[in-house]
Formats: C-alpha cells, structure tokens, sequence
C-alpha cells in the first residue's frame, strides 16, 4: 500500500476528463442493455406460456397469460384486490414489526450478556428447530381466525431471523472499538448507540431483507388455514373450486409485492450502510 | 513531582489450555508528568498487556498502577488511547469521529463544531470532514484517529504500535506530527513499538523488555534534545550510540523468542 498514491485515489482529480466521460457512458450503456435484457426474458417467458397453454398443456391446469391478466385487471377495478390484499399487507406488516422489534431487543440482551446466552442456547436452538408452519393451528387455537393468529404466525417466523441476525452482530462488534470509546468517556448506553447497534447493522438489515419474504409467507400460511379475507384465503377458495386463472393471478400480486418490499430495503439498505464506501 | 504513571510490582498471568502462562513479572517503572517513554521487546513480551492494564482494559491483579495518583481500577477514563488496527468508527463521518469524545465530555453545540475544525486543522485534515473512514487512506485514517484522541485533551496519551502499519515515509511523517503536538501540550506518552529506530527517534527514555516473562531489561535515557528533527536525528551520533546500546539489549531476546 503506498501513502501518497492512496491519497491521491481518496482525494481523487478534480477534472472530468474524456477517459472519466467514456468510462461513465460505457457503464450506462451496459445498465440499458440490461434492461433491455430483462424485458426480453419476461416477454418470452409470457409468450412460452401463452403458446403452452391449450397446444402442450391443458389450460385448465396452466391457465393462460392473457386470462390472468384479464382477472387481475378486474379485480383492480372492482376493489377484490385491494379488499384482500390490504388485510394479508396490513397482517404481515405486523408480524413483521412484532417480530422486528422483539428478535432485536432479545438479540441485543443475548449478544451483551453471555451467560443469558449460554443458559438459553439449547431450549432456543430445540425452538427454532420446529417449523414455525406447524405452530400455525395452534395460533389459530388461541387467536381465532381473525387477523392476530396471521400475525401470530409471521412475528414467530420473522422472530428467529431477526433474533439470530442481531445475535450473531453483537457477537462480531470489534471490542477494541468498545474499549476506545469507554476510555473516551463512553458510557454502557453510549456503546450500545454508537457501537454495537451501527456495528450489528449489516447483519440486522441482511436479516430483514431475508425475513420480508417469510412474513409474508407467514401470513399466507395461516390464510390459507382459516380466514375469510386475504390474498391466501383468495388463492386458496379459488384452488377449491379449479379455478387456475385466480390462483395465478394470487401467486402474482404476492410475487409483485415481496419484490417491492425488497427493492424498499435495498434502497433502505444502502442509506444506512453508505459508509463502507 | 509525583509521577504520572507509577507501575509497581505488576505481574500478569494468563491461563490457557490448561496451564498458566506468565506474561509480565516483576515490573516496576516511573513516569514522569510531560515524559515520552517507548516500551520496546520481542513480540509477545508483554509490553501491549502493560499498556491495557494502564489503560484499565486489564485487570490488575498482582502489583498496582497509579495514574495521576489514581489507582487504576477499570476502564481509565483519563488517558488517551490510540491502537495499530483502526480504531475510529467506520459508520462515523471524520467529523462525528472526532465529536465524539468532545460530547462525552459535554462539549456541545458551537463550542465543539469549533473544536473538531481546530483539530481536523491542526493534523491537517480540513475538507474532510464529511468524508467516512473507508474513503480515505491509512495514513489519513491514523491522522483522524490522532485528532479524535487530541481533542478531549487527556493528559496522558497510550498509543499501541499506532503507525506499525504504515510504510516507512508516512511513518516519519506521523512520527514529525505527533513530536510538534507533544512539545506544544507536553502530554504524559506511553507509546509500545516494536522498531527501535522509531523509539529512539520520538521517546525521551526507551524501555526494553525481555522475552516473555516480559521484564524490563534495561533502560536508556535518549540524550537527544526533546525539540528534534524525526528526518535527520538518525543521522546523529548520539542516536547511533544509543541504538547500538539498544540492540545488543534486544537481540538476545529476539533469539531467545526464536528459538523457542
């Protein structure tokens, strides 16, 4: 590692030079070609389908593109949509934060104080052992059909990821970075704020964008159980009757929304771990 | 004149794998308030586990250390500390890095955005503020880590091999900027290195240490005046002299710790 050469790059030349434009232009230009590049998979994906459906395979079974299309357009307008999929957003977005706030907190306590660790390891290792799916009727048991056994199973899913997540980036926290700022004048809560939760950061955002998915999963689950609202209780009345087309059209707003809610915390991702340059 | 750092019969084991291993024995050193002493010995002698035990990250189990007249015991909030590895928070802007300490000690509001730009002046850093950690490079990463430990103005400062990895040129410049800071505050510096040339060029007295058990073997009063050239004091006979003294106390213990 040579010093000045180092400085220069961190200091880096004031003047935009035509090498910096050609550099810049090429880079846009692959950005596009990939864009373009994705449009033409989907394209052909929905032409595959469209050509399958009634030539290769049964359309009962596959449906058609232009039919789940139709369907979701429909229930656009006629409010459907927005009925169930309020109920299954508004069920996972509390689980989501139930188990957010609860698997940080406990993560934080376990990762600070090794012994509550040590003693809790193998019951919480048995615990998270179970799937979570099977807990589903229980929480139906004790919640009712309502939306709380729905968010019951969500918050216990996205629990485990985010407590282990937490768990795992307190325990990685450099200690030298904690004996630097208690000598400093950092007290206990000082080195929890500006230490150990920006250190634990990464993982914990890792975990969230992994647990997005699972929530939703969780909240489908206990719809398709038992309820009488929601995307999955949509999905499910509609394979009870064979009707492909509805059951397709569910897959996709669930598809369409776990994708948004990744690309929030991608841009939420990158704000918040901005320094790693 | 009580001394700034009083050692006095520390000894320091460690149990590993089953059996006791005995890192410090029988230390007693002075330091007098305003002094630059260098701790220098094999790897694994001790001199970094002194350090943290003045620095209160080590129990002091046997032997006691004063600090200022304070017996430490835990964390020492009154001295400065400075490490080899990066130490300045990675997630903090140059800025908030060095506005920390400051609001540890109630500096607020203009009073310390007044400070940090004195500071981030005073190592030569002004532009930077804004930037974080991973945008500069390791020499300006140490000089962040050298205004963040100035600001607060301890009177005692620690530093732990805080250039060991830099190359050589950026080495005597860090070395030029930390000398101009201590001959204008005359802060109490304990600083360990492992390259001898670097102790003599910066300390007043040079602490050699033996092979673990680390002892302190000898110890040499650096008669070069406290107002020196870090370019051109090795070029001196005296640093010569002093040097050579050094070096046939350290290079039987480099062997020992060798050939063990």
């Amino acid at each position: 590692m040579s010093g000045a050469a180092d400085e220069a790059a961190a200091i880096g030349g004031p003047v935009r030079t035509a090498r910096v434009e050609a550099a810049e232009a090429a880079a846009g230009q692959r950005k596009l070609w990939i864009i373009v590049l994705r449009v033409l998979v989907g394209v052909g994906f929905l032409a595959l389908w469209h050509h399958a459906s009634g030539n290769w395979i049964d359309t009962m079974l596959i449906s058609s593109p232009e039919a789940v299309g139709l369907r979701l357009w429909r229930w656009l307008i006629d409010g459907t949509l927005w009925n169930h999929l309020s109920i299954t957003l508004y069920a996972t977005a509390w689980g989501f934060g139930i188990g957010c706030i609860v698997g940080f907190s406990l993560g934080l306590l376990f990762g600070r104080y090794t012994l509550i660790a040590e003693v809790f390891d193998p019951y919480i290792t048995a615990i998270y052992s179970i799937p979570k799916i099977a807990l589903a009727p229980l929480f139906i048991i004790w919640f009712g059909i309502g939306i709380e056994s729905k968010v019951a199973v969500s918050a216990a899913i996205v629990f485990f990821v985010i407590f282990l997540n937490t768990y795992s980036g307190v325990r990685e926290v450099n200690p030298i970075y904690v004996h630097v700022t208690r000598i400093m004048g950092g007290g206990e809560a000082d080195v929890l704020r500006h230490v150990i939760v920006p250190s634990a950061a990464s993982w914990v955002i890792t975990g969230l964008k992994v647990s997005v998915p699972y929530a939703l999963v969780g909240t489908v689950i206990g719809e398709f159980m038992s309820s009488n609202r929601g995307i999955g209780f949509l999905i499910n009345q509609a394979t009870g009757l064979f009707n492909t087309t509805s059951v397709y059209a569910g897959i996709i707003v669930l598809a369409f929304v776990g994708a948004v809610i990744n690309a929030a915390l991608k841009h939420i991702e990158a704000y918040v771990l901005r320094w790693r340059g | 004149m009580t001394a700034s750092i009083a050692i006095s019969g520390v000894r320091k084991s460690y149990v590993a794998r089953g059996r006791e291993v005995l890192a410090l024995d029988r230390v007693d050193l002075d330091i007098a308030p305003g002094e630059f002493v260098a701790f220098v010995g094999p790897s694994g002698c001790g001199k970094s586990t002194l350090m943290n035990m003045i620095a209160g990250i080590l129990p002091i189990e046997e032997g006691s250390i004063l600090h200022d007249g304070q017996r430490v015991n835990g964390i020492n909030r009154a001295v400065g500390y400075m490490t080899q590895q990066d130490a300045v928070l990675p997630w903090r802007t140059v800025e908030q890095n060095v506005a920390l300490p400051l609001r540890f000690h109630g500096v607020n509001g203009a009073a310390r955005t007044k400070r940090v730009a004195e500071m981030l002046d005073a190592v030569g850093l002004t532009g930077f503020g804004r930037s974080f950690p991973a945008e500069l490079s390791g020499g300006m990463r140490k000089r962040v880590a050298l205004a963040q430990l100035l600001a607060y103005e301890p009177r005692t400062l620690l530093m732990d091999e805080p250039f060991g990895a830099l190359d050589a040129q950026l080495k005597l410049l860090m070395q030029e900027q930390l000398l101009r800071i201590w001959q204008a505050k005359r802060q109490t510096v304990v600083f360990v290195t492992h390259d001898l040339a670097e102790a003599i060029t910066v300390a007043q007295r040079v602490v050699v240490f033996t092979g673990r058990p680390g002892q302190i073997k000898q110890i040499e009063t650096v008669t070069l005046p406290a107002e020196r050239d870090v370019f051109k004091v090795r070029f001196l006979p005296e640093f010569e002299a002093a040097y050579t003294r050094l070096w046939d106390a350290l290079a039987p213990e480099i062997r020992r710790g060798e050939a063990a």
